[in-house]
């Protein structure tokens, strides 16, 4: 049995696992789970929309899954990737706004930089709490998503949003902070489709992810850190540090949902903009068993049930779009108790998992 | 800030306060017990549209006219332990991890009540109104009395039965507890399960009590506020009362504060920054600059039994 096919096999399993169960309370709720799961599948694979589509939503997952990967990596677990991913939209969006006269050359990077260094920023804040006072990065990552849902929703509603505007959103921002949308390159694919630039820098991410984590220095002594902190320590190497970067680096990557979601798509910063994407992001890693190839894998597998659940909703008699978040919430319970499976398998194995 | 006390606030105050009591009262057995409960939130979720539900079904249905919230009350306790015991299995006999497992409860609970308000109700997520009159006590009196004895009830049990004992030492020291002869894996499925019953209490007060129907993400993220509240009570069931008390106060203050409270500068104060104050404080204690708040030693670590 070798190492790929063992990493691929547990993943597979909690899928097909879930979507048996999924298909159960189709059928329990009256309609043909085949058809709802074509509905929720088919629709995906259609060009250019479904792939199209499919691309622009699995975006921001790869962001949030890398995020939350970095983490567990550490050994930390960031749940705050709603909340980093919120502030950072923010500050981009405020960027945009303030120095929306400059151009372009200016105002894409200074953008980037405010979406990357707010989500940093706002996850040090619990790793520098767990280094510093040994509290909890669960519990404080919670308490931060709340509390930049709230400081966020008080800006806008006070001082970024258009006089008069029914919608708590920002003011829009300056139109040389717009990044492409894809269409405009790829023939086929129109420009009223969202995916942009954003999906390129996701893909580049994977890429820079993989490097830091498992080619730099840097990048080993937080593996070594999560894999066990106590040799790492005496291994000489500074837990602290690496709870503060590892944290670092996974809010800056969730912050980077910012520039598909505020250059690449509304142009604005939205009250509610994102799906869940932080918490989808746990399933992503999940499933993608921490690694950045996985990530992408399983953000596109979330990504397309994202975009399907609008036809469950429109074509099926009862199914809704919820069956979305049933399917993810069973396929990480899934994942995360692998046990079961060793245990309800476990002798009729014809290896040692 | 003599005016804003009034006898109105402090009603509501205690109804708010009422749904994290019960929820954070449940998060107290379970990781006492050693067993993280960041599921709160599912399984409040669970509980209230469990109740609504089955409150509505008691009604139209059945005709049991003005004890239908008493059968919604219990399915919702009935969800809470389901819920529960999918999550207990997870963690304590698989040994998953036990945020992943309570994170995955929580997004699949978001979605649950929606596919089969869906199905049953053919509404996008929400359940049918429900009559005034055959809805759970609204009394402050009443319900204050309640809660005062199950807190009073609550702390007999962690302090001064064997149960409570062996809980407290389960989440402690799990392997001198096993040496003692106590069963580390029962004694944290009756934790996570009560757990369960409680916060399904909970939930099910936010659909029949406070409201009138179960609608989509009711909850908004109480249950989050309850497991605060623990933390912020210390994991002590007297300090946690008083911790919801004053999380269902800001909660009060921010309901009926709005235009009301001025600024010397004229400006009102935004609502947001009274929705902070429970998690600020939170992280406040849990840092330990106002007293420290220490988790249970085992809290969050799988029991590997020695062979």
């Amino acid at each position: 049995m070798n190492k790929l096919a063992r990493e691929l096999l547990f993943p597979l399993i909690a899928v097909v696992a879930a979507f048996i169960v999924g298909g159960i309370l189709i059928l329990l709720v009256g309609d043909n789970p085949i058809v709802a799961y074509r509905l929720l599948l088919g629709s995906a694979l259609s060009w250019p929309d479904g792939i199209g589509y499919t691309l622009f939503h699995a975006t921001p997952l790869i962001f949030t899954g890398l995020a939350v990967l970095v983490g567990f990596r550490c050994g930390l677990f960031n749940i705050g990737a709603e909340g980093q991913l919120y502030i950072a939209a923010f500050a981009t969006a405020w960027v945009g706004i303030t120095f929306a006269n400059s151009s372009s050359w200016l105002l894409i990077p200074m953008c980037f930089a405010a979406a990357i260094l707010t989500g940093a920023f706002w996850g040090a804040i619990p790793g520098v709490l767990k280094a510093k006072f040994g509290s909890h990065e669960v519990i404080n990552t919670i308490m931060l998503n709340f509390i930049a849902v709230a400081l966020v929703s008080y800006f806008t509603q006070y001082h970024y949003k258009v006089p008069g505007d029914p919608i708590l959103q920002t003011a829009p921002i300056g139109p040389s902070a717009y990044i492409p949308h894809l269409g405009r390159f790829i023939p086929g694919l129109p420009e009223r489709i969202p995916l942009n630039l954003a999906f390129i820098l996701a893909l580049l991410c994977c890429l820079l992810v993989y490097l830091f984590l498992w080619r730099t220095k840097w990048g080993y002594e937080i593996r070594a850190t999560g894999s066990n902190p106590f040799a790492a320590e005496y291994g000489g190497i500074s837990i602290r540090k690496q709870i503060i970067l590892a944290m670092s680096v996974s809010g800056a990557l969730a912050g980077m949902v910012a520039i598909n979601e505020v250059l690449g798509n509304r142009h604005r910063y939205y009250d509610g903009f994102s799906d869940n994407y932080g918490f989808t992001g746990i399933a992503v890693a999940l499933l993608g068993r921490n690694h950045p190839v996985g990530v992408i894998l399983a953000a596109l597998l979330f990504a397309a049930l994202q975009h399907g659940g609008i036809y469950v909703d429109g074509f099926s008699e009862h199914v809704t779009k919820d069956i979305v978040q049933v399917l993810q919430g069973v396929i990480i319970l899934f994942v995360a108790a692998e046990g079961f499976f060793k245990w309800a398998l476990g002798r009729r194995l014809p290896w040692n998992v | 800030m003599r005016d804003i006390f009034t006898l109105s606030l402090i009603a509501s105050t205690i109804r708010l306060a009422t749904p994290l009591v019960l929820a954070a009262l449940g998060g107290l057995f379970s990781e006492r017990s050693g067993v993280i409960n960041i599921a709160l939130e599912g399984k409040m979720l669970a509980g209230a549209f469990t109740a609504a539900a089955l409150t509505h079904a008691a009604e139209t249905s059945l005709g049991m006219g003005a004890a239908s919230p008493w059968i919604g009350l219990l399915g919702g306790m009935l969800a809470g332990l389901f819920i529960a015991a999918i999550y207990a299995l997870s963690c304590i006999k698989f040994k998953a991890d036990q945020v992943v497992s309570g994170a995955a409860i929580n997004i699949l609970m978001l979605g649950m009540p929606g596919l089969l308000s869906g199905a049953f109700f053919l509404s996008s997520g929400s359940t049918p109104q429900i009559p005034k009159d055959h809805l759970l006590p609204q009394s402050p009196l009443v319900i204050a009395i309640t809660i005062l004895a199950l807190v009073a009830g609550i702390w007999y049990v962690v302090y001064k039965t064997p149960f409570g004992l062996r809980l407290r030492s389960v989440g402690e020291n799990p392997e001198a507890a096993d040496a003692a002869g106590v069963s580390v894996a029962r004694i944290r499925y009756s934790g996570v399960l009560l757990a369960g019953i409680l916060a399904g209490m909970g939930g099910a007060y936010l659909s029949i009590g406070q409201s009138s129907l179960f609608t989509r993400n009711m909850t908004a993220g109480r249950g989050f506020i309850a497991l605060a509240a623990l933390i912020f009570g210390k994991w002590r069931p007297v300090q946690t009362l008083l911790a919801c008390l004053l999380f269902g106060f800001t909660e009060a203050v921010s309901i009926q504060m709005q235009g009301v409270f001025k600024l010397p500068s004229g400006d009102d104060i935004p609502v947001q920054f009274i929705q902070m104050v429970p998690y600020v404080l939170t992280i406040v204690v849990l840092a330990g600059f106002i007293g420290s708040s220490r988790p249970p030693r085992a809290l969050g670590i799988p029991y590997q039994k020695e062979k």
